[in-house]
């Protein structure tokens, strides 16, 4: 295979604080190709946001990449001086925030907040720049983009902010668009159209996009792998069909069944009992060990790596250890 | 945005006149004017005929309805104790206020918004907190207090500058004088621009920093800076501007309050502005001089007022309502 465009290896991000270190991300490693869609799912606080900030380089203080490494196109960006990670941004990684009403700045139209952008990165006149606005804002989906661009971010409704900011996040090209939580703050009735907007861009740019969401439906539509976070950790990594309909992970499995669908019918969804743990209160062993029905004495000693199984599909789960099924056989 | 300003100026005379009736009523209980304006052998006779004379015996409402019948044309009478037109005198003594406020509402604003941005952008460094701590002494001690402390140490110890008055000054036009081009005039407007403007350049750096803290916490800072735009630009050109929007507010206000409260540092430079001239009218219940002086200050204050929503206008998008409106 390929270089992969993005290679995330064994990520730690840390807190300090008073009471001590607090591990918000625990050795996570990814890859994603190029042109590649990868969604990335978890509970509210599992780490989701947090692994899009750490690639991007805007960890908030005192948030800190204590170990691991990250590779853009084979060349590692963790580590980067200030100013080269500073042009790295938006040029060839881009950024989608989860709410349009504030990710823009009220005070400047949006032409010029998209000429700002497109001159940091680009060599080009301002004339230039706006043409490439108004090409830009035409393919977002924005009606009579050459008059609108003029306007103020408050003339614009939440949808159409939201194009407006991917129009800003794809502005100069990059190679890799996160999108953290792009439609959560949207109606339901533009969250397909947005979605749509992104998908369509970044594939006709080749662009590779980290699709950051808790909206397993989003996910089964638009990406092509799903990474399944819990408690900062990953659970599992593997193509959407197969983790969807055969999840191997007890968490994906639970996670999976307390989706409805149109075709069964249930009673009750089922759901996980209990909560995900707080990070000061994390488990030894398997994160999951609390809350896991198919819990075992090893899940309560050791904490589970990823395992490689068929088909390019990992999982963090000792039930799929080849040496577990040996005893249990035995 | 006729409309706008229209409506303001009705609000503005309504304030106007509530000030003059508010004034005029107070200055009824400072005292007896004959009795600081006359000596101590006048007859009661002759006593009551200053007092006819000067319609002091007419009802208030009579009174009220002259003061303000005249005072549209700009006569406050004649100052019962300097027996000139209040006018003049105002006039005469405007320049000396308003050039020391002007002077120290700049120095206010250009040092309160850069310590300011300076201590929300360096958050923790030894010099912010230098800062933060000096002005904690600007915010706590009294004007007059520093007036006296910049004086012992800078005209009477170092003798750098002088301790009193306004030095020399030369006219510009037929009743403006100023002091500014003179060089002992610089020098004497120093420590009382100082003492003046300590107090709002410390409030001004105190909102400036929680304001910049505040909105370098937004996501559209955060946008900003995932967009790769540089340091310079995203603090500078977002996140300042942002900022400046509720400290114009209290600047402006703040100017008001700097030509208000000037009496203070006037009093302790010996400055000759309309503060002094106001303090020395209270001690000879000098009603007429009051009187203006209370209208010019609210005057002072509707206009910047004025100007501060005008100004809010320009900066913020949002504020332009018939262009939105026109939109949906």
């Amino acid at each position: 295979m390929a270089t992969p465009l993005l290679s995330v290896r064994d990520l730690i991000v840390e807190f300090p604080t008073r009471r001590g270190t607090l591990r918000a991300l625990d050795r996570v490693s990814f890859d994603i190709a190029e042109g590649e869609v990868l969604g990335m799912v978890g509970e509210s606080g599992a780490g989701k946001s947090l692994t899009g900030a750490a690639i991007i380089g805007l960890l908030e203080p005192p948030g800190r990449i204590a170990s691991g490494e990250i590779w853009l196109r084979g060349e590692r960006i963790d580590n980067l001086p200030r100013e080269k990670m500073r042009r790295i941004r938006g040029r060839r990684i881009g950024m989608v925030f989860q709410d349009p009403l504030t990710s823009l700045n009220p005070l400047y139209t949006v032409a010029e907040q998209l000429i700002e952008t497109i001159r940091t990165h680009m060599d080009v006149s301002e004339k230039e720049a706006r043409k490439r606005a108004v090409a830009l804002l035409d393919r977002v989906g924005i009606p009579a983009a050459a008059r609108r661009i003029d306007d103020y971010p408050h003339h614009f409704s939440g949808g159409m902010r939201q194009r407006v900011v991917i129009a800003l996040a794809l502005a100069a090209e990059p190679e890799l668009v996160i999108a953290d939580e792009p439609t959560t703050a949207l109606d339901v009735s533009v969250q397909a159209q947005i979605i749509d907007v992104l998908k369509e861009i970044c594939a006709e740019r080749g662009a590779s996009v980290l699709l950051i969401t808790h909206d397993m439906g989003v996910i089964a539509e638009t990406a092509d792998r799903v990474a399944v976070l819990y408690a900062g950790r990953l659970a599992e990594i593997g193509p959407v069909r197969d983790v969807i309909q055969n999840a191997e992970h007890p968490y994906t499995a639970g996670l999976m069944g307390s989706i409805p669908t149109l075709t069964q019918t249930a009673e009750r969804l089922t759901q996980i009992p209990g909560a995900m743990p707080r990070l000061n209160a994390i488990p030894q062993g398997c994160a999951f060990n609390p809350r896991c029905p198919k819990v075992f004495d090893r899940c309560y000693r050791d904490q589970p790596n990823l395992i490689a199984r068929a088909d390019g599909r990992q999982v963090s789960c000792w039930l799929y250890d080849a040496q577990v099924k040996e005893v249990s056989h035995g | 945005m006729t409309a706008f300003i229209l409506r303001r100026l009705a609000q503005s005379v309504i304030v106007m006149l509530t000030v003059a009736l508010v004034a005029f009523a107070l200055f009824r209980f400072v005292g007896d004017p004959i009795a600081s304006m006359v000596g101590q052998e006048t007859t009661l006779a002759e006593r009551a005929e200053i007092r006819a004379a000067l319609g002091l015996d007419d009802p208030f409402l009579v009174q009220f309805w002259n003061f303000i019948a005249r005072a549209v044309t700009g006569d406050f009478g004649i100052s019962y104790r300097l027996q000139q037109p209040v006018m003049e005198l105002i006039l005469s003594r405007l320049p000396a206020t308003l050039e020391l406020a002007l002077v120290s509402g700049i120095l206010a604003f250009v040092f309160g918004v850069g310590f300011g941005v300076y201590t929300a952008l360096r958050r923790g460094g030894w010099a912010s907190s230098t800062i933060m701590t000096v002005s904690l002494i600007g915010v706590s001690l009294p004007t007059f207090l520093i007036g006296v402390l910049l004086i012992w140490v800078f005209a009477v110890e170092l003798q750098w500058l002088p301790s009193f008055g306004r030095g020399e000054t030369v006219y510009v036009g037929d009743w403006w004088r100023t002091g500014l081009l003179t060089e002992s005039g610089r020098a004497s407007l120093i420590l009382p621009a100082i003492t003046l403007g300590l107090y709002q350049m410390t409030l001004i750096m105190r909102l400036v920093r929680a304001e910049m803290l505040e909105v370098l916490r937004t996501d559209y800072i955060k946008f900003a800076r995932a967009r790769g735009l540089s340091n310079r630009a995203v603090n500078f050109g977002h996140a300042l501007k942002n900022t400046l929007v509720p400290v114009i507010t209290i600047t402006g206000l703040q100017m008001g309050s700097i030509i208000a409260f000037s009496i203070i540092t006037e009093t302790v430079f010996q400055w000759p502005g309309v503060g002094a001239l106001f303090i020395n009218s209270v001690r000879f219940v000098d009603v007429p001089v009051m009187a203006a002086y209370l209208m010019l200050i609210a005057l002072v204050f509707v206009v910047i007022n004025l100007i501060v929503d005008l100004l809010y206008y320009a900066v913020d998008p949002r504020l332009r309502v018939d262009r939105a409106n026109a939109r949906h």
